[in-house]
C-alpha cells in the first residue's frame, strides 16, 4: 500500500510535468502569465471532475465510457429546464440527479446482465447521446437565467475560477475517500480480487452501483459547469469527452486491469494534459495536432508502466533469491 | 507410432522378470547429480534419479522439495546449473521444451494449459497437424489419427468436441494423447489427480498401467500416499532440494516415507485432540438449490468438528456458500443457538458469527498483491475503523492477536500474501476469519494441496478452535483426514446427505459404500 501511495509512476509524472513547464516558458513568453495559467484551467477542470469518479471505477475493474453522453443529456435536459423557466438551483439540482440516475442505471445494467460494463455503457453511450439530440434536434438551448452563468463564468476573489476551485475541493475529497477510508480500501479489494473480495463479505454488487452513480453524479456536476461556461447547449455538446477522460485516468498510472492508481497521479496527469495542451495553443499547435502529442504521452506512459511493473517484478525476486 | 508398437512387444522381457533388480535394465532416463540453483537459493542440490521403461517411479516431497523444478530441468523449460541427464545412456542438453519432446519426454501438467476453442483433435496434433495438398491440414487424417490414440487409452472424447467443453480429468486425457502422438517414452504426471473424481481416478490408475505395461516409463508426481502405494513401483524422496531416500515401494511403509520427507517422524498425522462438546449451535434444515443440492439438514455442537466427506461434485462446497449467503437457495432454515435468522450475504453471515474458509486460497480466499494486514482486516474494516475512515493501530493489533495464534510466518505484517507459501497463506486465511471471532467455522479443504508439515499445524488449530469451544464444519476430501479429526461425519453425494456417522462407527469402507452410492 505504501509502496502505491508514493509509487514510482508519480514521480515520473511529476518529472513530465516539470519538464512541461519549463518548456514551454522557454518557448512562450505569455505561458508564467498569472492570468493566463489560470484561464487554462477552465479546458480541463469539468473533463478532470469526471477523471476523478472515472479513476476509482477503473481501479474497481470497471469503465464508464458513457460519461460524455451523461453530460449532454444532463445539459440538455436543463436547457429544456431554462426554457420553461426553472431558476438557477433547480436547473443544478436537476443536473446533479439526471447524472446520478444515469450512472446508477449505468451500474444496474452491469450487475444485472454479468456482462462487462464497457459493453453496456457503449450501450449507453449512445442511448443516453440520441435521447439528448432528439430532444434539441439541430437548434440550441441558450435560455439560462442570468446567476447561472456563476458556476463557469465567475472568479472569485478576483482571479481564482469557481469551476477550478470545485475541482480541487473535489480532488481532495475522493483522495482522501480513496486513500485514508474503508470504502476506499474495499474499491482496491474488488478491483484487485472481486470474487476474494466477496467471499471476505464486501458487497461487490452495492459497490458497483454507487460507483456508477457517482460518476454520474460528477457527470452532472461538470454538465452544470460546463452548460454556465458556454451559456448555449448544442447536440454536438462535450463530444470525444470520455476518451480524454480516460486518457486522463490512465496517464494518471490507473491500472486498466484495475487494483491500482491514486488520486495523486490522476492530479498529475490532469495538470500535465492541460499545461501540454495550453503551451502548444500558445505556440500556435492546431488542436488536431495537439491530439497525435497527447496520444504519444499516453502510449509512452503505458510503456513505461509495463517497465516498472517488470522493474519491480525483477527487483521482487531478486529480493526472494537472497 | 511404428516405435511404440516396436515398445510394446518388448515389454513382456520385462514384466516376465519382476524380481529382477531395476539395475540390471538399462535406464531409459538417467539424472545425475543434477542441481540447479536460482541466484543464491538451491533450489536442487546434486539429485540423481533413474526411470526405467515399464516402470512407474514416484517423485516425493513437500510443497518446496523441488519436485517441480526437477521436471522443468527434465522437459527443458531450466537449465539445470550442473549434473547431466541421459537417454538411453546419451547426455542431453536441452533448450527448450521442444528438444525434451524429441528425446520423447513428455510432462502432463496439474492444470493443462490448451486452445480453449479448437478441437480436441487439433489439441492433440497441435504444431504438428498432418498436411495434405497444399500445405493445409489434414483434417481427416488428424481426427482419425486422434481417435486412435484416444481409443489406445480407452477414452471415448469425441475429437470434434471443442477443449473448454471437457472436464479437468479429460483434459489431462487430451494432454496425455498429446505426449503419445509425439511419441513420448517418458511421462512425468504432475499432481494429475488433484482436480479428479474418485472414479476419474481409477480410470487414471487403469491408464497409467497400461502405459507402463507398453513400456513406457513413468513419472509420478504426488502428496497422495494411498496413490503412490496403489500404481508405484520405485520411489525417489526430494527434501529441501537434496536426496532424502530412494528404493522400491515394496520394500518401503507410509511411515517411512514421511520421515524422509519431513526429516523427522510425525506419530501421528491426525491427532485428535478432546473437547468438550456441548449444545447444538448450528442448525440446518431442508436446504435446498434448483440444481446443486436437495433437502440437506444438518446441526453442529459446540466444541465439535463436523465432517462433510463426499466426491468431488457433491455439492458440500455449495451447501457452504449457501450457509454463507454466497449462493442463493430454494428452500431451507437455519437457526443459530435456537434462533432463526436469515442470512442473504457474506456480511450478514459474518454478524451472525459464522466464518467461511473457501476451498480455492488464491481465487477466493486471500487478495494475494494485498499485504498480510490488508487481508486480516477486510472483512471488518467496518468494526475497526474510525467511523468510514481506516484505523491503522487497530488494524495491527488485530492482525498481532490472531496472525500470532496461527503461527504465520512472515518477515512482516507488511509483507503481500503472494509471497507466502500455501501453507502460510491458508494460515492468514484462517486467521482472518478467527479475528471476526466467529462462533461456526466451515473450512473448506483446508489442508488441500499444501505440505505435510503445514497440513499438522492445520490440524492442530483446528483442534485449538474446538478446545476454545468453536465449531468447525470441515469439508474434506481427503478421508484419512475426516476419519482422523472428526467428531461426526455427514457424508453427501449427487447433492444430498446420504449417511451420518458417530466417530464410534467410522470406518473407511463404511464412508466410502455410502459416498459412491449415488453414483452406481
Amino acid at each position: 500500500m505504501k509502496i502505491r501511495a508514493l509509487g514510482l509512476w508519480e514521480v515520473a509524472l511529476f518529472f513530465l510535468l516539470a519538464g512541461v513547464i519549463v518548456l514551454n516558458a522557454w518557448l512562450s513568453p505569455y505561458f508564467l502569465d498569472v492570468y493566463n495559467l489560470i484561464d487554462s484551467t477552465f479546458s480541463f477542470s469539468e473533463k478532470a471532475l469526471i477523471a476523478l469518479p472515472m479513476a476509482l471505477l477503473i481501479i474497481a475493474r470497471e469503465i464508464d465510457v458513457s460519461v460524455a453522453s451523461i453530460v449532454a443529456l444532463c445539459a440538455v435536459l436543463m436547457g429544456v429546464a431554462a426554457d420553461a423557466g426553472a431558476s438557477v438551483p433547480v436547473l443544478a439540482l436537476l443536473s446533479l440527479c439526471v447524472g446520478t440516475a444515469a450512472g446508477a442505471f449505468n451500474g444496474l445494467i452491469v450487475n444485472a446482465l454479468g456482462v462487462h460494463s464497457i459493453v453496456v455503457t457503449i450501450g449507453t453511450l449512445s442511448l443516453y447521446r440520441g435521447i439528448a439530440v432528439s430532444i434539441v434536434r439541430d437548434g440550441s438551448y441558450t435560455g439560462f437565467p442570468g446567476g447561472f452563468s456563476w458556476f463557469g463564468q465567475h472568479y472569485l476573489w478576483g482571479y481564482v475560477p469557481v469551476e477550478f476551485l470545485i475541482y480541487v475541493i473535489a480532488t481532495l475529497i475522493f483522495g482522501v475517500l480513496l486513500h485514508t477510508t474503508n470504502h476506499g480500501r474495499r474499491i482496491y479489494a474488488i478491483g484487485t480480487n472481486p470474487d476474494a473480495a466477496r467471499y471476505s463479505g464486501v458487497p461487490v454488487t452495492r459497490y458497483r452501483v454507487a460507483l456508477f452513480a457517482l460518476t454520474g453524479f460528477m457527470c452532472g456536476l461538470a454538465a452544470v459547469l460546463l452548460a454556465s461556461r458556454l451559456s448555449s447547449v448544442r447536440l454536438d455538446i462535450a463530444t470525444g469527452w470520455e476518451l480524454q477522460v480516460i486518457t486522463m485516468v490512465v496517464l494518471g498510472g490507473v491500472a486498466i486491469a484495475g487494483g491500482a492508481g491514486t488520486i495523486l497521479g490522476v492530479t498529475l496527469a490532469v495538470f500535465l494534459i492541460g499545461l501540454l495542451t495550453f503551451g502548444l495553443s500558445l505556440v500556435n499547435v492546431p488542436g488536431i495536432v495537439m491530439n497525435i502529442y497527447i496520444g504519444c504521452m499516453l502510449i509512452a506512459a503505458i510503456t513505461l508502466q509495463r517497465g516498472a511493473t517488470f522493474v519491480r517484478l525483477h527487483l521482487l525476486s531478486s529480493n526472494k533469491e537472497t | 507410432m511404428r516405435s511404440q508398437l516396436r515398445r510394446a512387444r518388448t515389454t513382456p522381457l520385462f514384466r516376465q522378470n519382476p524380481w529382477q533388480p531395476v539395475s540390471d535394465f538399462p535406464p531409459l532416463l538417467e539424472v545425475s547429480h543434477l542441481s540447479k540453483h536460482f541466484g543464491g537459493v538451491h533450489a536442487l542440490t546434486s539429485v540423481s534419479l533413474r526411470a526405467v521403461a515399464g516402470r512407474v517411479l514416484a517423485l516425493v516431497g513437500e510443497n518446496g522439495a523441488g519436485k517441480s523444478t526437477i521436471v522443468k530441468c527434465l522437459t527443458g523449460i531450466h537449465a539445470p546449473s550442473s549434473g547431466s541427464i541421459r537417454v538411453d545412456g546419451v547426455p542431453h542438453v536441452f533448450s527448450g521444451p521442444q528438444d525434451a519432446a524429441l528425446v520423447g519426454i513428455s510432462a502432463i501438467q496439474q492444470e493443462p494449459s490448451m486452445f480453449d476453442d479448437l478441437t480436441v483433435a487439433e489439441n492433440i496434433f497441435v504444431g504438428a497437424q498432418p498436411q495434405g495438398r497444399f500445405g493445409m491440414v489434414d483434417w481427416r487424417a488428424m481426427t482419425s489419427a486422434a481417435s486412435g490414440i484416444l481409443d489406445r487409452i480407452g477414452s471415448d472424447i469425441d475429437p470434434y468436441a471443442t477443449m473448454k467443453s471437457l472436464s479437468v480429468a479429460e483434459r489431462h486425457i487430451v494432454s496425455l494423447a498429446q505426449a503419445l502422438s509425439a511419441d513420448a517414452r517418458l511421462i512425468i504426471f504432475d499432481e494429475p489427480t488433484a482436480a479428479l473424481s474418485q472414479s476419474e481416478i481409477q480410470h487414471l490408475y487403469t491408464i497409467i498401467e497400461q502405459l507402463r505395461d507398453a513400456g513406457k516409463a513413468i513419472v509420478y508426481i504426488s502428496h497422495k500416499f494411498d496413490e503412490i502405494f496403489r500404481i508405484c513401483d520405485d520411489y525417489v524422496v526430494l527434501r529441501d532440494g537434496m536426496p532424502a531416500g530412494e528404493g522400491r515401494i515394496a520394500e518401503v511403509g507410509k511411515d517411512d516415507l514421511i520421515a524422509m520427507m519431513v526429516g523427522r517422524t510425525l506419530t501421528e498425522i491426525y491427532p485428535k485432540t478432546a473437547a468438550e462438546i456441548g449444545d447444538v449451535v448450528l442448525k440446518v434444515s431442508g436446504y435446498s438449490h434448483p440444481t446443486e443440492f436437495d433437502d440437506v439438514s444438518f446441526h453442529v455442537r459446540k466444541g465439535e468438528i463436523l465432517g462433510f466427506y463426499g466426491l468431488i461434485g457433491a455439492g458440500r462446497t455449495e451447501v457452504m456458500e449457501a450457509i454463507f449467503g454466497l449462493k442463493g437457495r430454494s428452500g431451507g432454515r437455519l437457526s443459530l443457538d435456537g434462533k432463526p435468522i436469515d442470512i442473504a450475504s457474506p456480511a450478514a453471515a459474518m454478524k451472525a458469527g459464522l466464518a467461511y474458509v473457501p476451498e480455492d486460497r488464491q481465487h477466493h480466499g486471500a487478495i494475494l498483491p494485498f499485504s498480510i494486514l490488508a487481508n486480516i482486516s477486510l472483512p471488518q474494516l467496518d468494526r475497526i475503523g474510525h467511523g468510514i475512515f481506516l484505523n491503522a493501530r487497530a488494524e495491527t493489533a488485530l492482525v498481532e492477536a490472531f496472525a500470532e495464534r496461527v503461527h504465520i510466518r512472515a518477515s512482516s505484517w507488511h509483507q503481500p500474501v503472494a509471497e507466502l507459501s500455501g501453507g502460510n497463506q491458508q494460515k492468514v486465511v484462517i486467521g482472518k476469519w478467527l479475528a471476526t471471532r466467529p462462533r461456526v467455522i466451515i473450512l473448506d479443504e483446508p489442508t488441500k494441496g499444501i505440505d505435510v508439515g503445514s497440513k499438522a499445524a492445520v490440524h492442530e488449530t483446528i483442534g485449538q478452535l474446538v478446545h476454545d469451544g468453536l465449531s468447525v464444519i470441515l469439508v474434506s476430501s481427503e478421508l484419512e483426514e475426516a476419519l482422523g479429526i472428526c467428531d461426526r461425519l455427514m457424508v453427501m453425494s449427487e447433492g444430498r446427505v446420504v449417511a451420518e456417522l458417530e466417530r464410534a462407527a467410522f470406518s473407511s469402507e463404511a464412508v466410502l459404500a455410502a459416498a459412491s452410492r449415488g453414483n452406481t
